[in-house]
């Protein structure tokens, strides 16, 4: 910038940006009463272009999309999986209360989010931030219309999850041989076989099973991950009756052009339709990589409110992508996501103050300073 | 990614628009070594200091010393920014070569940050660029608020395409396209882009995005993706906002760095150096570097 003295002068105030400058848009389908909703139809919705005005709606702090610039080849909706309460606080050396848990879901339900991860039936011993599964599945709040899947790891994992009242259940697989025996202590293939049987017997039950591949561009033992190895196993997981496979930048060493080479062989064989993508920020590169991603027809995309969660492979390393900065990136690209951005930035405030750690979501840092 | 380019020129900005928006004013010979530590980076373009008045920028007081200061590595350029002829005339007299000007691409922005219209900015500069064409010194422009402002919120993009084309006939080499408060997305980027390539070539052109709401990168690729060559960035992403007291600054170099090597793209950047430098400025400013690729490799 030029001349611009520290004072700032006159300027209009963040919350004012992010209210009424609109380019900043928030997509609250969830957060309006039918008769809003009504007249957002009406005077907007399904163009790509919106010459400027402005709708003052009542009561309500919504704004609405005022120039929103579609990229051409972008999917329309684009349906955010909330992993924050998992795979985030899981990283989070402060173990987390179960009541300040379950709080902390129950605010993730009220801001769109239609998925949010709610805990992992693993062992207490290897991850003692989830050692309350079953209270913390009990104890939330199960919102009409969101979905609450939880980590089972094998099959006792799942019966418990089934007797806490789980109704959605995700089996972790990796791409990396060594990945998969220093984390799961067997190989791909017993590994396949264990999940085989968990995802048998959730279909048996009627429970959708989501598949999650690791290290899908790279891996921190064995480096460089060739896509064939992700695509066999995304296969695996798919063909067993998987209705969705997470591609996870484990390590957020990935870049666009290792997510597009990586996505163009594994949508030879699985439907785009059921792919999604779950990068993690530790290079900064998980917002560009998204971009790629969606650039692809990726509609599903997986993040961490406040970007909780770091990285047990590179100490002092961020982990997940931000909830915020993705749905900000969604909101000025014209993509709707039926979750209310403000929401999820209280959301954050209140974990990140129950964890005593700064947020990492960048849109949080330039809205709540201000 | 059959589009992008082969190379990409980075403008280091990290000791001038990064250090400018420091709140810990550093010392002259800690300009000077960081400014040397990026030139054995490998950078090739590194904008060294601005020549205001230290009345309105206290952390620029020295552009003069830090000028002279420096080596000038051969095939590096040290860019110093100026507002006005005066500045001109005190750049080359400390050797300056090659100069930037400031523009913006808002009546409000340009009202409060320089006490004039876009039209007056226009005649200031004129003058500037007549002096540095006898003089045999190029000029690169800046245009500020391309995908919003803080005073006026939404720009057209054919006001930025307007103003850049004006920056470009007056005889700017090269016009940075600047997200100076980092509202935009890349839709509205490539919109942007859109516009302005209609009246001054790609390759005439660079982007200069902030990281403000960490839509910098994404930002930065989908420029990339449009042709754009040329990317400002500062090490450690130094630098916060004056308009959003605790957000960030710029794009952080070693992150950009980092996904341009992982698409394969030529910069001539050593990371490893690159990191030794925003480590040794961090620890100078007594700050936490900004940059994720930094974070990562740093051992705590």
């Amino acid at each position: 910038m030029g001349n611009v003295p520290s004072a700032v002068k006159h300027c209009l105030s963040y919350q004012q940006l992010l209210r009424e400058h609109l380019w900043i848009g928030d997509s609250v389908a969830g957060a309006l009463d039918p008769a809003q909703i009504s007249v957002l139809i009406n005077l907007h919705c399904f163009q790509p272009y919106v010459s400027g005005f402005s709708v003052s709606l009542a009561g309500s702090v919504a704004s609405i999309h005022w120039e929103t610039s579609q990229l051409s080849g972008l999917p329309e909706f684009v349906k955010i999986v909330e992993v924050g309460p998992r795979d985030g606080l899981q990283n989070e050396k402060v173990i987390v209360p179960t009541d300040i848990k379950i709080e902390f879901i129950n605010r993730l339900s009220q801001t769109g989010l239609s998925v949010i991860e709610v805990t992992s039936f693993v062992s207490s011993r290897w991850v003692p931030q989830m050692a309350d599964h079953t209270e913390v599945m009990k104890g939330i709040h199960q919102y009409p219309g969101v979905r609450y899947p939880v980590l089972t790891p094998n099959l006792q994992g799942f019966h418990r999850a089934v007797a806490a009242g789980a109704t959605e259940i995700s089996v972790f697989g990796a791409a990396s041989e060594s990945f998969s025996k220093k984390n799961i202590n067997c190989s791909i293939e017993e590994s396949m076989g264990k999940f085989e049987e968990v995802v048998k017997s959730a279909r048996h039950m009627n429970i959708p099973a989501r598949g999650y591949v690791s290290c899908a561009l790279g891996c921190p033992y064995e480096g460089i991950i060739t896509p064939q190895k992700v695509t066999e196993v995304s296969k695996r997981l798919y063909s067993m009756g998987c209705y969705e496979i997470s591609l996870g930048d484990t390590i957020g060493v990935g870049t666009p052009g290792s997510m597009k080479r990586m996505l163009e062989s594994v949508m030879k064989e699985i439907p785009l339709g059921a792919l999604a993508v779950h990068c993690h920020d530790t290079y900064g590169q998980a917002l560009a990589n998204i971009l790629t991603a969606l650039q692809m027809g990726i509609n599903v995309v997986d993040s961490a409110v406040s970007g909780l969660g770091g990285c047990p492979y590179a100490k002092g390393a961020s982990g997940n992508v931000a909830t915020e900065d993705l749905i900000y990136m969604l909101n000025g690209l014209g993509l709707n996501t039926g979750v209310n951005l403000y929401k999820v930035m209280e959301a954050g405030d209140f974990i990140c103050k129950a964890v005593n750690k700064t947020t990492n979501s960048k849109v949080a840092q330039a809205s709540f300073n201000a | 990614m059959d589009t992008l380019p082969k190379q990409v020129k980075i403008v280091e900005v990290g000791p001038r628009d990064g250090l400018q928006n420091e709140k810990n004013i550093v010392s002259t010979p800690v300009k000077i070594k960081l400014i040397d530590m990026l030139s054995e980076a490998g950078l090739s373009v590194i904008e060294a200091t601005s020549f205001v008045s230290p009345k309105w920028v206290p952390q620029m007081a020295d552009h003069a010393e830090v000028l002279k200061g420096i080596q000038k590595f051969p095939g590096i350029t040290y860019p110093v920014l100026i507002p006005n002829l005066k500045g001109f005339e005190a750049a080359v007299a400390a050797g300056a070569k090659e100069v930037s000007i400031f523009g913006a691409a808002s009546e409000l922005f340009t009202k409060k940050n320089i006490n004039c219209s876009i039209e007056e900015s226009f005649q200031r500069f004129d003058a500037i660029l007549k002096a540095a064409q006898s003089a045999n010194i190029s000029v690169r422009g800046y245009v500020s608020c391309v995908l919003g402002c803080p005073y006026e919120g939404k720009i057209s993009p054919a006001k930025v395409a307007e103003v850049t084309k004006k920056f470009y006939s007056m005889g700017c080499y090269e016009i940075s396209l600047g997200d100076t408060i980092g509202v935009g997305t890349p839709g509205i980027m490539k919109d942007m882009l859109s516009a302005v390539m209609q009246e001054v070539p790609p390759a005439a052109l660079a982007v200069h995005c902030h990281d403000t709401y960490g839509q910098a990168l994404a930002n930065t690729l989908m420029a990339l993706q449009m042709g754009v060559s040329v990317v400002d960035s500062s090490v450690a992403g130094l630098g916060g906002c004056p308009y959003a007291q605790g957000a960030s600054g710029n794009l952080a170099t070693e992150d950009l760095v980092y996904m341009l090597e992982g698409l394969g793209i030529h910069t001539g950047v050593n990371l490893q150096k690159l990191l030794e430098a925003g480590n040794f400025i961090c620890q100078a400013l007594n700050r936490k570097t900004s940059s994720k690729v930094a974070q990562a490799t740093c051992k705590l």
